[in-house]
């Protein structure tokens, strides 16, 4: 199977970084993207930001830019979802039947929010928020007036709960935690964010849930586990997301908790063997990193997808060229994940994994207005965040590096 | 030449392109975005990178 391509399975931000990468190293043969979505690659972020009140505001706004290394030798099939992934005759079957075969594989199919967890009754009105469509049809539904209950307040409920209150929509968060990006930034950050909300009119219900939902054929109302009732045009399910890989189920990779790959993005079987020709990449991907520790994680912020799409590009074009990709991929793969939130004039900037820390600490400014937090877990510093003072929280980078020990 | 151009609307001077291309991404005393509108060719894997990193994907690189 010479002629077959490099087949990326998900249309993403990680698959157009994964050719990028395998072109920049060298690889000249066709590639194919398979992806489930109807369109090319585009920008997530501004799903939950500019896209969510700017109307009119589509696919030309967020999409990708197609760098010319990838004008020629690249067939997009979209709107097609991969179904199985059959590695020893090297083939990924898809929704339709059609069969895609490939000489090398790279998975990046992403994650899908987690559903809404009570009975919704096919009530219309419910709502979540991953792809540009999800964005489209919700954006609709936020009209000023309108009552938008976010279930959820980690990031993109956040973001959703600010673009929504600027739209001068009534918003009411409930959420597990007692405050917003509690897990991710911890209580004092995350008492300021909700500070920072409550200014803007928006109502938390905090270490609440939901516990059904009244209204016919629209949502009318949602009832809370405390036994609250709120008003509800618009509901929105923001608790998280799942990993795409029931696709992959039988296929001899890991999928216990997405796709489990080592160092070199190299899909591993369930035994720890590495599956010949099979990467995988993006918020797909668990993989350990040694900046960290040695626990293989998904982690989905987004300059990982970027991350991990050059570097399994790289590896990609080097096994396709014969070469041996041992060295390579033995040589650590350490990406320093960032994250960053726009929320009203609140612009949040964070390296590390906040969330692993078991001590934090305010080193520059003040919450309530412009600050730098620390994360550590022990001795180890994990994560910054800072709200404003970016070229201070930039400065943490060069802090963050691999021990000794674990090279 | 490589030509960078750097949508100022869009742009939220979060400062990722500086740490991937620093001789032509800055922030100043301000914590606000300056660059140069030109690099020489050989930087193109640098400031693809620095444009790759955007939140806003607010650069756009263009060879000349």
């Amino acid at each position: 199977m010479t002629d077959a391509p490099l087949l990326i399975v998900g249309a993403s931000m990680a698959g157009l970084r994964t050719a990028e990468g395998a072109r920049r190293a060298g690889y000249a043969g066709p590639i194919e993207f398979l992806g489930a979505e109807a369109h090319a690659p585009y920008n997530r972020p501004p799903l939950s930001k500019e896209l969510l009140q700017t109307e009119g505001h589509g696919h030309d706004e967020v999409a990708f830019p197609i760098r010319s290394a990838l004008e020629q030798g690249v067939t997009w099939t979209l709107g097609r979802a991969a179904a199985s992934l059959d590695i020893s005759r090297r083939v990924v079957i898809d929704e339709a039947g059609d069969e895609h075969p490939y000489r090398a594989l790279a998975i990046a199919t992403g994650l899908r929010p987690k559903p809404l967890p009570v009975d919704g009754h096919a009530l219309t009105g419910i709502h979540v928020l991953r792809t540009l469509d999800d964005a489209v049809g919700l954006r609709t539904s936020l009209r000023p007036g309108a009552n938008v209950v976010i279930l959820g307040s980690g990031f993109v409920g956040c973001e959703i709960a600010a673009t929504a209150a600027k739209n001068g929509c009534a918003v009411s968060v409930v959420t597990q935690s007692a405050v917003p990006l509690e897990r991710a930034l911890g209580p004092e950050l995350g008492g300021e964010v909700r500070r920072r909300h409550e200014a803007h009119g928006v109502r938390f219900f905090p270490r609440d849930g939901l516990f059904g939902l009244v209204g016919d054929p629209c949502v009318e109302r949602v009832i809370l586990s405390s036994g609250v009732m709120l008003e509800c045009d618009v509901l929105v399910v923001a608790i998280g997301s799942d990993p795409n890989t029931e696709w992959l189920a039988g296929s001899g990779l890991d999928v216990s908790d997405g796709v489990l790959v080592d160092g070199g993005l190299r899909a591993l079987t369930a035994e720890g063997a590495v599956v010949p020709d099979v990467f995988a990449v993006g918020d797909v991907a668990r993989y350990p990193n040694p900046l960290f520790d040695g626990v293989a994680r998904r982690v989905e912020h987004w300059n990982l997808p970027t991350e991990t799409g050059k570097r399994a590009g790289q590896l990609i074009a080097a096994h396709l060229a014969g070469e041996n990709c041992e060295p390579l991929a033995a040589a650590g793969f350490a990406p320093l994940p960032s994250f960053w939130s726009d929320q009203y004039d609140m612009h949040l900037l964070a390296f590390g994994m906040t969330y692993l820390a078991d001590r934090r600490e305010l080193v520059a400014g003040a919450l309530d207005d412009e600050c730098v937090v620390e994360y550590h877990r022990g001795d180890a510093l994990v994560g910054v965040c800072g709200i404003g003072m970016r070229s201070l929280v930039q400065s943490y980078r060069s802090r963050f590096s691999v021990p000794t020990a674990a090279v | 030449m490589i030509k960078i151009d750097v949508d100022m609307n869009k742009c939220q001077h979060y400062g990722q392109c500086v740490f991937e291309a620093p001789e032509v991404f800055q922030l100043n005393a301000d914590d606000k975005l300056e660059y140069q509108a030109q690099a020489p060719d050989e930087m193109l894997a640098d400031l693809e990178a620095a444009a790759d990193v955007c939140p806003m994907q607010a650069i756009t690189i263009t060879q000349a």
